[in-house]
């Protein structure tokens, strides 16, 4: 949940990175951390375990810049991946508003994506929400590996889409992130299907870790626009 | 939706702060802090802190959370309270409309018995200010909403 201070002019929000476990959350975070400006960012803290696996969560905040003389603070969490901390995943993502899903590429964790795709969908829907309405950005990240799967695969199994029944929505809208691709399309049977933006990254190395940043935090502030 | 925006204007939290300011009087502890449940801080009294409230704040949401979930584990609706006690400093937390969290902080100047005994009350008094926040927000009436209305064309350069 979105809260705005007028005393101290801050917009507070919320984003999760979720995914499957070595998929690359906590990475993103830390190069986050590592590259923007230490006046525009907290600390970074982690409640790991002894060999550093995310135990309960990773947190991040950053500033992204003013608005209309309002701070726009972000609160970046990750979840621990491992399907056993579900307890601990259900918890972070109470009050969010924003998510990413960070999916390991490699063909040998299709399975585990899957499954961490539909343990965030059923978590969602027990706080009520719903994650076809809410700001959602897929990455797919370790794009570098050799035994990576083909983006369209990965697009298939993580991202198909849903369907759009609003009438007024229902108009082909571009992925202003992939030239000649869109968000909301219709298909040839006629459905129309919505999917959530995805970035190809290399969090290790800084690639689309950004990008994928932005756009979610991107959609946040419009969502109160 | 997954949640709704909220607001805070500042008469808001000048009555927050003038709540927090009277626990501390009466309790004789040194710091009082009103923290979102999502981890968000919301406004602290007192005497300045040292440390890094944004983590801070995080850390406490997340603690009682927690002991929220372990509340349900042993057939409680919820644990209202909670208390840590240190050998110089000390916290405790109450729940506030269960959307918020008072935390007091305190030393050897005063004890966990006065913080536990007067803190509620004063929880009770930051929920009826929040529940007001959270319902005009709801109804829109205010213009809570309004900071960002139209404000698309200045994300799209924040982000450019």
């Amino acid at each position: 949940m979105s809260m705005i201070n007028y005393a101290s002019r801050e917009i507070n929000c919320k984003i999760v990175y979720y995914g499957p476990g070595l998929g690359g959350k906590t990475t993103n975070l830390e190069n986050i951390y590592g590259k923007v400006k230490p006046d525009t960012r907290g600390k970074l803290i982690s409640l790991a375990t002894e060999t550093e696996r995310t135990l309960f969560f990773d947190f991040l905040p950053v500033d992204l810049g003013t608005i209309r003389g309002f701070k726009t603070r972000f609160h970046l969490y990750t979840v621990p991946g491992q399907v056993y901390y579900n307890a601990s995943r259900k918890l972070i993502l109470k009050n969010v508003d924003g998510i990413v899903f960070v999916a390991d590429s490699q063909v040998e964790r299709m399975e585990a994506n899957i499954e961490s795709m539909q343990n965030l969908y059923d978590n969602m829907a027990e706080y009520g929400y719903d994650l076809t309405k809410i700001p959602f950005v897929v990455q797919y990240n370790k794009r570098d590996l050799p035994n990576a799967a083909s983006l369209s695969d990965l697009q298939a199994a993580l991202n198909p889409g849903w369907e759009v029944t609003d009438p007024a929505l229902q108009h082909v809208t571009p992925d202003p992130y992939h030239a000649g691709e869109n968000l909301v399309d219709q298909l040839p049977t006629g459905e129309w299907v919505e999917r959530a933006p995805y970035f190809e990254a290399v969090a290790i190395s800084g690639e689309g870790v950004f990008d994928t940043l932005k756009a979610v935090s991107k959609r946040v502030l419009k969502a109160l626009a | 939706m997954a949640s709704a925006t909220w607001s805070l204007t500042k008469l808001d939290i000048d009555a927050v702060s003038g709540a927090l300011d009277r626990l501390l009087k009466a309790t004789g502890a040194h710091s009082a802090m009103v923290v979102d449940r999502s981890g968000q801080l919301v406004t602290v009294a007192g005497q300045p802190v040292e440390f890094d409230t944004t983590s801070f704040a995080t850390l406490a949401a997340a603690d009682f959370s927690a002991n929220d979930q372990l509340a349900r584990l042993i057939g409680e609706a919820d644990f209202t309270s909670l208390a840590h006690e240190g050998e110089n400093e000390s916290l405790y937390f109450v729940d506030v409309a269960h959307r918020l969290l008072l935390v007091v902080l305190f030393d050897k100047q005063t004890t966990l018995a006065i913080v536990r005994m007067l803190a509620p009350s004063v929880a009770a008094e930051l929920a009826v200010i929040f529940n007001s926040a959270l319902t005009r927000d709801h109804d829109n009436s205010v213009g809570g909403f309004g900071v960002l209305h139209g404000a698309e064309k200045e994300i799209d350069r924040l982000f450019s």
